[in-house]
């Protein structure tokens, strides 16, 4: 604990950092992070992918195996959860059902020593920030989930953390309220120029709120990229999995260039674009957008397949349709919903091809 | 439709009647003779009915007629050949004292001879049939509604002129036994909490499988009976037994130092304190197994200590289970009688060991009723003044 403050330093790092409860599971597994000052910085995985460990390791509610974490430059592990000035924002809230809404908020402030003249001001400026006016006392059972919700982030923020932890904030609340609140968490983080570290399993809640991204899998982080990066520029077949929709065809390497690859599959060969240096002979998988591929004439795409229509599906903006092709019979694509489509139908013969910059071979994971 | 419905409440209705029945016949009347014997005690004017009725008309200050006297002897020969006597006559010394013996010896006086003067044999009998307030004791024993055994519960009495005085100090034991068995209760009450919260604490938060074995310890006293278990607590607390014997072993104590844990208070708070214990944990578990974890988390990571999480956040959420433990375990304990009786030796005697002593030593039901009596009605009232600071609505038992 002899290190002081290093400003130019990431507001949060991880350094190798292990985790295991039992000496054997890994549940984080040589974790690398920074966390720049003021970023939105998500934690996205499946449940049981260690993302939510990561949270309470930087919490101080766990302690890691091996590795380090610093806090603005200075390492944190036998610093206890009070002392790290961390607002945290719990998976079910964690209003204390006992208070009312103003002593909730009152609390940190009150066990900071801050004097009662001055905390009423700051709850009363916080609960309009979540536009929460003048509910300082009513009691938490009393709310509804959504307002709840804005206490609870009111209660992270109103002893002025610059580090924000939510864990899963939105998670039980329902679709319309989830992205209105969103909304909101962003503005306010970026009002204030909060760093927020943020735990989440959907990956559009990610997609829409976050500086970067983390995608954690088995306690290993697969990628971490901003959000169109993750979207676009995939590094990981689970990663391209995960994020969105994608097809994923399986195949061996036949040949391999700079930015070109072409893949044997069961359907044929299909030219791709790799991210890494992939040898013949080896196992890959192609992801591709549903959106990338489309009805063609004849020699528009790189890749061309003539294709039977098994399933069309009208979903108001875009028709849904599922074929088979290279040996996937469940390969989804999706068209806009412009004039010009209407005049296939299901069981009709139909070409269909995609770009080798939409078609991305990834190290095959299964 | 609606008839139907109402069928079938009925018929709902109707399964519950044998428990009905039963609790009627073995619990509620039972109880209640119980009850009405403290004010109810139609024994003595059962039996001296025609004296009685000449006394309703005396002016209690000078002595009776001879007509009374003469009345009063003949229903004393008669009871005597009934050889109902000697009930009639301790009824009558439990109000005043020494009548027993007086209506015995002059009954034998009397058992034969006519006399002229009923008086005057009565009065060479025994002297106190020439006082006036002999034949007044006489007369309130006849009443049939008496509140005379509340009286004596309450270390009351009346005095010559029928006014309710106190008893003097050293005649009081009733109120001094119930103001010990408050404290007592109390005092097991505050221990079972101490002892009991972290207890329940640890349950509510143990893996499940560890909280099982847990809930299971603290149950398994229940699987022996109440009896072994305070024989046991003799065993392990007596001079010769098992703590004093370790206590000297490792030489804390030496031989002749050996502390009286048994038959005396000590060895009541000790015995019903684990007795009762699983009566705090089980609510108190309850309610802490409703208490998110998570709330500890968010005070301390809203920067408190734990301490203040704890005082501020996590106790006031556990009251209603503090609220039902302390009341289970201070009832339980208030009435307790068979720990107290094995274990408390003279010194640490309950109100209810009294009330048993009533009923089956010196026979004296009334005043037992009206001491269990009062019982009831002090725990109704504890109820009450905790009904109104905590709230029993709030309470949860499991």
């Amino acid at each position: 604990m002899t290190s002081t403050v290093k400003k130019d330093e990431a507001h949060v790092v991880f350094r190798g950092v292990d985790k295991t409860y039992d000496g054997k599971t890994m549940v984080v597994r040589d974790l690398d992070l920074h966390v720049e000052r003021g970023e939105f910085f998500t934690l996205l995985g499946p449940s049981g992918s260690g993302k939510t460990t990561c949270l309470m390791m930087l919490a101080g509610f766990e302690a890691s195996t091996s590795g380090e974490i610093t806090i603005d430059g200075r390492p944190v592990h036998n610093l206890p959860p009070r002392k790290r000035g961390i607002g945290m924002v719990f998976q079910n809230y964690a209003l204390f059902p006992n208070m009312t809404v103003g002593q909730n908020l009152s609390f940190p402030l009150e066990v900071r020593g801050i004097p009662a003249s001055d905390r009423a001001e700051r709850v009363r400026r916080t609960l309009a920030m979540v536009r929460l006016e003048g509910m300082e006392n009513r009691r938490p059972g009393e709310l509804s989930g959504g307002q709840q919700q804005r206490v609870a982030i009111a209660r992270a923020l109103v002893f002025e953390p610059s580090l924000v932890l939510m864990d899963e904030p939105l998670g039980a609340l329902d679709r319309r309220l989830r992205e209105e609140l969103q909304f909101e968490i962003r503005n306010i983080q970026q009002e204030l120029g909060l760093t927020v570290v943020y735990v989440t399993h959907d990956q559009q809640e990610a997609m829409a709120m976050s500086t970067r991204v983390a995608v954690f899998h088995r306690g290993q982080v697969q990628q971490i990229a901003t959000p169109e990066v993750l979207y676009e520029e995939p590094e990981r077949e689970f990663v391209a999995r995960f994020i969105g929709d994608n097809n994923i065809l399986r195949g061996h390497v036949l040949s391999a260039d700079e930015g070109q690859c072409i893949v044997d599959t069961p359907g044929g060969e299909v030219k791709a674009f790799p991210v890494y240096r992939c040898r013949p002979g080896e196992k890959v998988a192609l992801a591709i957008r549903p959106e990338r591929v489309g009805l063609a004439q004849p020699r528009t795409y790189s890749n061309e397949f003539e294709v039977d229509l098994r399933d069309i599906l009208f979903v108001g903006d875009h028709l849904r349709m599922r074929v088979k092709v290279c040996g996937n019979s469940n390969f989804i694509i999706k068209l806009p919903n412009i004039a010009g489509h209407g005049a296939v139908l299901k069981g009709d013969r139909v070409r269909i091809g995609w770009g080798i910059m939409d078609c991305r071979a990834l190290p095959d994971e299964e | 439709m609606a008839q139907s419905l109402r069928g079938a409440r009925i018929r709902a209705a109707a399964l519950t009647l044998p428990l009905v029945i039963f609790i009627t016949v073995t619990f509620f009347v039972p109880l209640g003779s119980m009850l009405t014997r403290s004010f109810h005690s139609p024994q003595v004017a059962d039996a001296l009915p025609r004296t009685l009725a000449l006394l309703e008309d005396w002016d209690g200050q000078s002595g009776p007629q001879e007509e009374t006297f003469r009345t009063l002897g003949e229903e004393f020969r008669s009871l005597a050949k009934q050889r109902k006597l000697g009930g009639v006559a301790t009824r009558i010394n439990r109000l005043e004292s020494g009548m027993r013996s007086t209506i015995l010896k002059t009954a034998r006086k009397l058992r034969r001879d006519q006399p002229e003067s009923w008086r005057e044999a009565m009065v060479a009998a025994d002297e106190a049939w020439g006082e006036a307030g002999t034949w007044r004791a006489l007369r309130r024993a006849g009443e049939r509604f008496t509140l005379q055994h509340y009286l004596n519960a309450l270390d009351l009495d009346r005095d010559d002129a029928g006014r309710i005085v106190t008893q003097p100090p050293e005649r009081r034991i009733y109120l001094p036994l119930l103001w010990r068995t408050l404290v007592v209760s109390l005092a097991i009450t505050v221990i079972c909490l101490v002892l009991g919260y972290p207890v329940a604490y640890l349950i509510a938060n143990s893996s499940p499988a560890r909280s099982n074995l847990l809930l299971l310890l603290v149950l398994l006293p229940f699987w022996t009976s109440l009896l072994v278990r305070t024989t046991s607590w003799i065993v392990l607390l007596q001079n010769q037994g098992v703590v004093n014997d370790l206590l000297v072993a490792i030489g804390i104590l030496g031989d002749d130092g050996r502390i009286a844990m048994v038959y005396n208070m000590t060895g009541t708070l000790i015995a019903m304190t684990q007795i009762l214990l699983p009566f705090m944990i089980l609510p108190l578990f309850a309610v802490m197994r409703t208490v998110s974890p998570q709330h500890l988390r968010a005070a301390s990571s809203l920067g408190a200590t734990f301490r203040q999480g704890f005082l501020r956040v996590y106790w006031p959420q556990t009251l209603p289970g503090v609220a039902a433990g302390s009341l289970l375990v201070f009832i339980l304990s208030i009435g307790y009688y068979i720990t107290p009786a094995l274990v408390g030796g003279r010194t640490g005697q309950l109100i209810s060991n009294m009330i048993a002593y009533h009923m089956q030593q010196s026979l004296n039901w009334g005043l037992a009723a009206a001491l269990g009596v009062i019982l009831l009605a002090t725990v109704g009232l504890f109820y009450f003044v905790y009904d109104r600071l905590v709230g029993i609505e709030g309470m949860r038992f499991s």
